[in-house]
């Protein structure tokens, strides 16, 4: 269950009940980011398609965009990253975790990257 | 994610931006900034060079350095420089990009020599006179804008106090061959860190200092950058060399009488960073102007940015909205710098 899968585009979900996910960005994005000032969350309720931009990052050096990494609905978003947007950085598949979806297809997630996937297209 | 853009740069080192930025305020900070063009010119070509800036470049006293642009005949900015006077001859730094253009025009009307070989270190932060102390006792006695030929070793290096953080600090401008053995000795010195170009960049703005090709640039005047400070008296009308710079018309004109627009500084309400390029509307929603600069002020804890307004709204406090992603956000007029400078001018 808490086995995550990621995008190419370097967000991760984890499955936390058969149609609910966690969503945020991966470990490398972070990285790649740098300091990370910022994060504009979805509101609660909307709905997301697959690959639609749900939330902005804003780091010290860029703005980029955190897509939907499947389809679903918005039933939570990390509120304590407004006052603590850092804790992307220190926790970024932990406590830096973005929002929380309501799937339309679980099966969605189980054709995304797994970590050794996702690990192997990084190390190309 | 979109792509990160090109980081080809070293923008920091592994403990960021915002450590780096904030190492610099209360430490020091080592930057590389060898990138930037290093001329030397002859005494002779002061009077050649008053054609080009408009500063009083014929009375720079020996061992003195001061801020200039150069200027194009509509008044606008070809590159923001330091000028410095050492007891024979006369020295300029000049930005990265404009390396090319500015030698090439400068060799229209003197003997400008690129010192392609010099590296350049920035040293910054209120513990640099200390750290510097350490590495050469006789430069950290320099005060701000001061300079002096001082051997590091075995280096002949050209010292100033100055930099471009508003924190005091000195610019090493030594020979490339010994730049890493010198660079590594700073960096042995108590509280002495590397920085990156990033927090160089943050450390800038929050310090209120323009970036060429972003604050600054051909389309605008030093008068509405808010840089008129540095035109000397003597440059001006009724001083004795007034004017005869390119652009001078219209550079003494707007002293004089003012300009349409002014840089301002722009603090938004909420934590997103404001960013280059965004539009700035007055209460009423009408177009007022753009940012020039933004990003993340680790030192006022904040989003900080600056930019252009029409000069009837470039007072303390003004409102106006800045267009973010298409939607307008509150933004409030702001004095500059965001954070007084430190810089070391001693007794007076």
């Amino acid at each position: 269950m808490t086995q995550l899968r990621m995008t190419e585009d370097h967000e991760w979900i984890r499955i936390e009940s058969p149609d609910t996910a966690a969503v945020g960005i991966t470990h490398f994005a972070q990285e790649q980011l740098g300091d990370i000032v910022f994060v504009e969350l979805p509101e609660i309720g909307k709905h997301l398609a697959q690959g639609e931009d749900a939330a902005v990052i804003e780091s010290v050096k860029a703005a980029a965009e955190c897509k939907a990494p499947v389809s679903g609905t918005v039933i939570e978003v990390n509120a304590s990253l407004a006052d603590e947007p850092g804790r992307v950085n220190r926790d970024p598949t932990g406590e830096g975790w973005f929002f929380k979806l309501k799937l339309d297809d679980a099966k969605q997630v189980d054709v995304l990257l797994d970590e050794s996937a996702y690990q192997a297209k990084l190390d190309k | 994610m979109v792509a990160f853009a090109g980081y080809d740069m070293p923008v920091q080192f592994p403990s960021g931006i915002l450590a780096e930025h904030r190492h610099t305020r209360t430490a020091a900070s080592l930057f590389d900034v060898s990138h930037m063009g290093q001329a030397r010119l002859p005494l002779g070509a002061a009077a050649a060079l008053e054609t080009l800036l408009a500063v009083d470049v014929l009375d720079l006293p020996p061992w003195r350095q001061r801020y200039a642009f150069l200027t194009n005949d509509a008044g606008g900015i070809l590159d923001d420089l330091m000028l410095a006077r050492a007891d024979d001859h006369l020295f300029v730094i000049v930005n990265a990009a404009r390396k090319a253009h500015d030698f090439a025009l400068l060799a229209k009307h003197c003997e400008a020599r690129p010192l392609a070989d010099r590296a350049l270190l920035a040293l910054q932060g209120p513990r640099a006179a200390q750290a510097m102390a350490g590495v050469s006792a006789a430069s950290a006695a320099l005060r701000f804008m001061q300079l002096g030929r001082f051997r590091i070793g075995s280096a002949d290096c050209l010292v100033s106090r100055s930099g471009y953080t508003g924190e005091d600090g000195f610019e090493i401008s030594l020979p490339a061959s010994e730049a890493e053995r010198i660079a590594r000795m700073f960096l042995g010195q108590d509280g002495v860190k590397p920085a990156g170009l990033g927090a160089r960049d943050s450390l800038r703005l929050e310090a209120g200092l323009c970036l060429y090709g972003h604050d600054i640039d051909e389309s605008t005047t030093p008068v509405e950058a808010g840089l008129a400070w540095a035109i000397q008296r003597v440059r001006r009308r009724e001083g004795a060399r007034a004017g005869g710079f390119p652009g001078a018309e219209v550079i003494l004109g707007q002293i004089e009488r003012g300009a349409a627009r002014t840089r301002v500084g722009l603090v938004p309400e909420g934590r997103a960073p404001l960013r280059e390029g965004e539009a700035l509307h007055d209460a009423t929603g009408r177009f007022a102007g753009r940012l020039t600069s933004g990003g993340f002020g680790a030192t006022v804890d904040g989003p900080i940015g600056m930019g252009y307004v029409e000069s009837a709204l470039a007072t303390p406090d003004s409102s106006l909205h800045a267009v973010v992603r298409g939607k307008p956000r509150r933004c409030r007029v702001s004095a500059l710098p965001f954070v007084p400078h430190r810089y070391h001018r001693g007794k007076p």
